[in-house]
């Protein structure tokens, strides 16, 4: 077996706020152009997961993080331009942010951010993140209208094309559908499905079944501690590796 | 089915009484405004005129108009904001945006709410102290202005920073993640979101200057001048002294002088409050998320 380089990896991450303990000691890797779904109850700590690798913890004060996280072999915590880490890392929240900007200008704020300032350059990485968010058909004729008026599935995949418009190498999902009706729920996981030849992608989600849809490989976290990740599919059918694991994706969990 | 039990008519009872007890609560607080507004024009409104408004006080006060105290207010208001809002809305921006939550922080909060509570006239006292004599700008608008800046910084302070706040966080978070700078953050999410806000609490600012009294008394305000200040350095008249001094200070002012001087006082800060609100409206109307 070819030993492939993981695009993050982690080790003994711990991650507390206060004295609440949110992770206990974790490791995983995630590997290139991969979708990683990550499973568990509320509270079991899959968002803190999430904010760690964006180094996050940096915007709350009561947020401790211990252990390593490398990204692309370097270590996170010795990064000094974090900004830079930023722009690699996409996110999409569970609710849909929609900048109170311009349709145009959501999608053009990372870009210019980067310091792309032509008109035309933005103008084409504008058409293609809505494109590629399946948003472009339903916006194109009002590019100047303000983002947070759209509807709530809109703004779920404005800000997936907000995501795309950093070029990022990873797209963190935290629960990208609990806004989104079941149709465009669709169409963005047939997006996500395309994007990870370009990406790499790890997806929080409550929905076991959408794990099972999306994701290549998928973990189970439950009270902090990582249960069990493998192949989506093994965690579902065939010998049982942890019964936890069997329980929860079953619906059998006390 | 739909019959009233004995407790559904109670709590009916009970809830028509405390609808009625709070509509008199509201009436008691709007009856003396509209009774000061009555009595000030009925009184003082003959006295309006564009002679009473661009003449100067002649015959011992006794008669002419107060242009010289609106010209006046005006200078101090003006100066005392550009030195109150570039101040307080930066000191906001960083208490919110950047400061650590730290027992610096707190203290520096704890300070600005103390500032907040200090008698007008200790910061009189303050101004004349800090302005006139140690800062050698003698009784002037500029000594007066900086008085009023410091007793209004913190409402400056306070507004703008609850401003910032009521933007949500996600937005931060959104733009943060993108890899902007805090900076980069505040300028194109946040700043442009609570800016009406922002100018909210500086125009009601302004209309609380406009009408203080005791920390300009000792600091630049003048009883009586011929002339128009000519810049920062002069000392002027003001609306709200010489309201004070037309009442008290000078026997036999015409009734309707005291009155129309007040009258325009009033309208003064109500206009500019009027003015905030259809500006708060209008920015809202633009404004969603």
């Amino acid at each position: 077996m070819v030993a492939v380089e993981p695009k993050v990896s982690v080790r003994g991450l711990r991650i507390a706020y206060g004295d609440e303990m949110a992770l206990n000691g974790i490791d995983l890797d995630v590997l290139p152009n991969e979708i990683l779904g990550i499973i568990g109850p509320a509270g079991s700590g899959k968002t803190s997961f999430l904010r760690a690798l964006n180094r996050m913890e940096e915007f709350n004060p009561g947020m401790r993080v211990e252990g390593t996280i490398h990204f692309d072999g370097r270590d996170t915590s010795e990064v000094k331009n974090l900004y830079a880490l930023r722009r690699r890392i996409g996110v999409v929240f569970p609710l849909p942010v929609g900048l109170p900007l311009t349709i145009y200008d959501n999608v053009a704020l990372a870009p210019r951010l980067g310091g792309i300032k032509k008109k035309a350059a933005l103008d084409e990485i504008v058409e293609r993140c809505l494109r590629r968010a399946a948003l472009w058909d339903e916006v194109k004729d009002r590019l100047k209208a303000l983002g947070s008026l759209l509807s709530g599935g809109q703004q779920q995949r404005l800000t997936i094309a907000r995501a795309l418009s950093q070029d990022p190498d990873l797209l963190l999902l935290d629960e990208f559908s609990i806004a989104v009706d079941p149709v465009t729920t669709m169409r963005i996981e047939d997006v996500l499905r395309e994007l990870k030849q370009e990406v790499t992608i790890i997806m929080v989600t409550n929905l076991v079944q959408q794990a099972r849809r999306l994701a290549d490989r998928t973990a189970f976290i439950r009270n902090g501690e990582l249960v069990e990740v493998g192949p989506t599919e093994s965690l579902f059918k065939g010998p049982v590796n942890d019964q936890r694991t069997r329980d929860y994706v079953e619906g059998r969990f006390g | 089915m739909f019959e009233a039990t004995s407790l559904n008519q109670r709590n009916r009872r009970i809830q028509g009484l405390f609808r009625i007890l709070f509509g008199l609560m509201t009436l008691v607080l709007v009856v003396p405004v509209l009774l000061i507004l009555f009595v000030l024009v009925e009184k003082g409104g003959p006295a309006l005129s564009l002679d009473f408004l661009f003449t100067s006080p002649s015959n011992g006060m006794t008669a002419g108009g107060i242009f010289p105290a609106l010209v006046g207010t005006i200078w101090l208001v003006g100066v005392a904001l550009l030195a109150s809002v570039p101040i307080g809305v930066a000191a906001a921006i960083y208490l919110s945006e950047y400061a650590p939550d730290n027992w610096f922080t707190r203290v520096i909060n704890l300070a600005i709410i103390n500032l907040a509570g200090v008698p007008s006239i200790v910061h009189a006292l303050f101004g004349l102290g800090a302005f006139v004599i140690f800062a050698r700008f003698g009784t002037s608008i500029l000594a007066a202005s900086l008085t009023l800046a410091v007793m209004t910084l913190p409402v400056v302070i306070v507004s703008t920073r609850e401003s910032l706040q009521a933007v949500p966080v996600a937005f931060r978070e959104a733009c943060w993640n993108m890899g902007a700078t805090r900076w980069q953050t505040i300028r194109t999410v946040v700043l442009p979101n609570s800016v009406s806000g922002i100018l909210t609490g500086v125009i009601l600012e302004v209309s609380r200057t406009a009408g203080e009294t005791a920390p300009i008394m000792f600091t630049g305000a003048a009883f009586f001048l011929p002339f128009l200040p000519q810049g920062v350095l002069d000392q002027t008249m003001a609306m709200s002294l010489h309201l004070f001094v037309v009442s008290t200070q000078v026997p036999n002012v015409p009734e309707e002088v005291k009155y129309g001087t007040a009258l325009v006082l009033v309208g003064m800060v109500l206009l500019m409050n009027a003015a905030s609100i259809a500006f708060r409206t209008y920015l809202r109307g633009r404004k969603k998320w």
